[in-house]
């Protein structure tokens, strides 16, 4: 359903994609995750016909990106990094004004744009209210129903919730889910591993322009050696003790002073951090927290490419998560 | 793609520029005070040398045709806004005409011309100005105004296009109207001017549109301007016409490559 052929695209001296393949089935949640820089926004660029490739052609339900662009855009819906929306329009008039776009009537255009403000929970507000005092979260749903306007079969999202709060993003997801339930193909960026394997079926990888990995999120976990455990020590504790224990009980142990916190490959799981609290209690070696968590993006770089990610992630992505 | 849906995506694209418009009320002040300000100093400061109360009948149709050819800069701003801040490439994304953005954003802007033209008109009764000629002929030369004001705003359109950040195309778009708009027979007679600012003057489009005004309102140009020679000026609406024409023939399809090509940067 869309098919990216050995995709290049230069800006000056810059190869912001070198060759990139990438292929996704009909009815598949493709996660391309990467750090910023990494290619992810003009792959969405080139796919969205807004920017020419320099090598290779992308196709999108059959159609070239090169010789059909208009073919491509009627079949594609797409949501941006920056909500494109309308500050000075209402909702409402934000949808029917895309569903117009799309060519549909007027009067059908506004029964949609209704209907999308009522599924995506946007019809709390006034129907007067401008879209320019709506919430993070809320323009980004409008955004997303702007997307799906024409029931499109293709829909693109580019970072979806970077920039929103928790509840922001959880209300995307869902919405995100609702989509992809729905038999529509999606193909979504993200920096986050952790927003890849809630919401994708396959996850591609992506660094320096080209596709580095690709598998299902399990798949890259594991490459990543699987779950990890931090364990954060008690503020003005010493750390040889604690950091000895763990070594004892999981491999890869490091110490991080910054952050107070002995991280560690956790290979058995909730096994694993059963036996490193053993040993630290053996120990009598005090402990703040400890929490069992899916490998970071940082640390799934690490492993595949030997160096770490381009940008370092916010830390709220993916600590602070126990998934025991 | 057809023409039809040119038109059609036009007309969605200049409703919603509308309403942005009518909801950023401030927008609006310089459109308006603008004009104002310019019949006040001209008439006053400088016309009290220039012939006075009858320097006031020759002045509207000066004031007009810069008025509209300064408005171009409101397309320029408005359509680099929309471009810095994403909204055309949304519109990118979709599968609409081409030129439906752009003609979308020069129709809509006629409305803002509209008001200048209304807002000048009244600015020049309250200072004694009137029309001496019959109403068809006062309809005709507000057709002409608008198709004017339409031409140059497309050239405010490839101002954008290229500039494509608000700050360039908003310098940018103001700098060429001052040359365009005083060296011509807009707020003088072009035989005033020396040498060869006079020839450029005489073969200036906002000379013609000002003499076509003029003519069209049936003012006379006051005891001492010499009355301007030469082609355009003996046929000033024609040349008025030909120039809007072939301003249109110019900038609609530099404008509309320059938005294909935005694809390739």
């Amino acid at each position: 359903m869309i098919s990216l052929r050995g995709v290049g695209k230069s800006f000056g001296g810059f190869r912001a994609l070198d060759g990139v393949d990438l292929e996704v089935p009909a009815g598949r949640v493709q996660g391309l995750l990467g750090p910023n820089g990494a290619g992810k926004t003009t792959s969405v660029r080139v796919l969205t016909t807004l920017l020419e490739p320099d090598d290779g052609d992308a196709l999108v339900a059959g159609h070239s990106v090169r010789t059909e662009p208009h073919e491509v855009r009627r079949r594609l819906g797409v949501s941006g990094q920056y909500a494109a929306v309308d500050d000075k329009l209402t909702g409402h008039e934000n949808l029917t004004l895309v569903g117009e776009l799309y060519g549909m009537r007027r009067r059908e255009a506004k029964a949609r744009a209704q209907e999308l403000l009522e599924h995506f929970r946007l019809d709390t507000v006034p129907r007067g209210q401008r879209a320019g005092t709506y919430s993070g979260g809320m323009k980004r749903r409008l955004d997303l129903a702007g997307a799906i306007v024409a029931r499109p079969p293709v829909v693109i999202l580019d970072e979806p919730t970077t920039g929103l709060d928790p509840r922001g993003r959880r209300d995307t997801w869902d919405a995100i889910s609702d989509l992809a339930a729905g038999g529509t193909t999606v193909l979504l960026t993200t920096q986050y591993l952790e927003e890849a394997d809630e919401l994708a079926d396959s996850i591609a990888v992506i660094d320096a322009g080209r596709i580095i990995a690709e598998g299902t999120a399990g798949e890259l976990k594991a490459q990543a050696g699987g779950s990890r455990i931090d364990v954060l020590l008690v503020p003005g504790a010493p750390p040889e003790g604690a950091l000895r224990a763990v070594a004892e009980a999981a491999p890869g142990a490091e110490y991080d002073q910054r952050a107070h916190r002995i991280t560690a490959s956790a290979p058995d799981g909730p096994e694993t951090l059963r036996r490193v609290l053993g040993r630290l209690a053996a120990a009598g070696e005090p402990v703040a927290e400890a929490a069992l968590r899916q490998p970071t993006l940082d640390e799934v770089f690490l492993k595949i490419t030997g160096t770490p990610g381009a940008a370092r992630l916010p830390a709220e992505a993916s600590t602070g998560r126990s998934d025991s | 793609m057809s023409a039809a849906t040119a038109l059609r995506d036009g007309v969605v694209i200049a409703r919603r520029n509308i309403v942005n418009v009518r909801r950023t009320p401030g927008a609006l002040v310089t459109g308006v005070a603008q004009p104002i300000i310019f019949v006040l100093i001209l008439a006053f400061v400088f016309g009290g040398a220039l012939g006075g109360g009858a320097y006031r009948q020759f002045l509207i149709g000066g004031i007009l045709a810069q008025t509209l050819t300064f408005n171009s800069s409101f397309t320029a701003v408005y359509l680099a806004k929309d471009l810095q801040q994403g909204i055309v490439d949304r519109f990118r994304a979709l599968p609409m005409s081409r030129v439906g953005v752009i003609l979308g954003r020069t129709s809509s802007d006629l409305v803002t011309s509209v008001i200048s033209l209304v807002v000048i008109l009244a600015c020049g009764l309250a200072i004694g100005w009137r029309t001496h000629a019959d109403p068809a002929s006062v309809v005709l030369t507000f057709l002409l105004l608008l198709l004017f004001a339409f031409a140059v705003s497309w050239i405010g359109a490839v101002i954008a296009l290229t500039a494509r950040s608000v700050e360039v195309a908003q310098s940018l778009g103001l700098l060429w109207l001052f040359p365009v708009c005083f060296i011509s027979g807009a707020f003088v007679s072009a035989e005033m001017l020396p040498g060869p600012l006079r020839l450029i003057a005489q073969w200036n489009p906002v000379t013609a549109v000002a003499t076509a005004a003029r003519e069209g309102f049936g003012n006379p140009a006051p005891a001492g301007f010499e009355a301007a020679g030469g082609w355009p000026a003996e046929h000033a609406p024609l040349y008025a016409l030909l120039c809007c024409l072939a301003i249109i023939a110019v900038f609609a399809p530099l404008a509309v490559a320059q938005y294909r090509r935005i694809s390739r940067r």
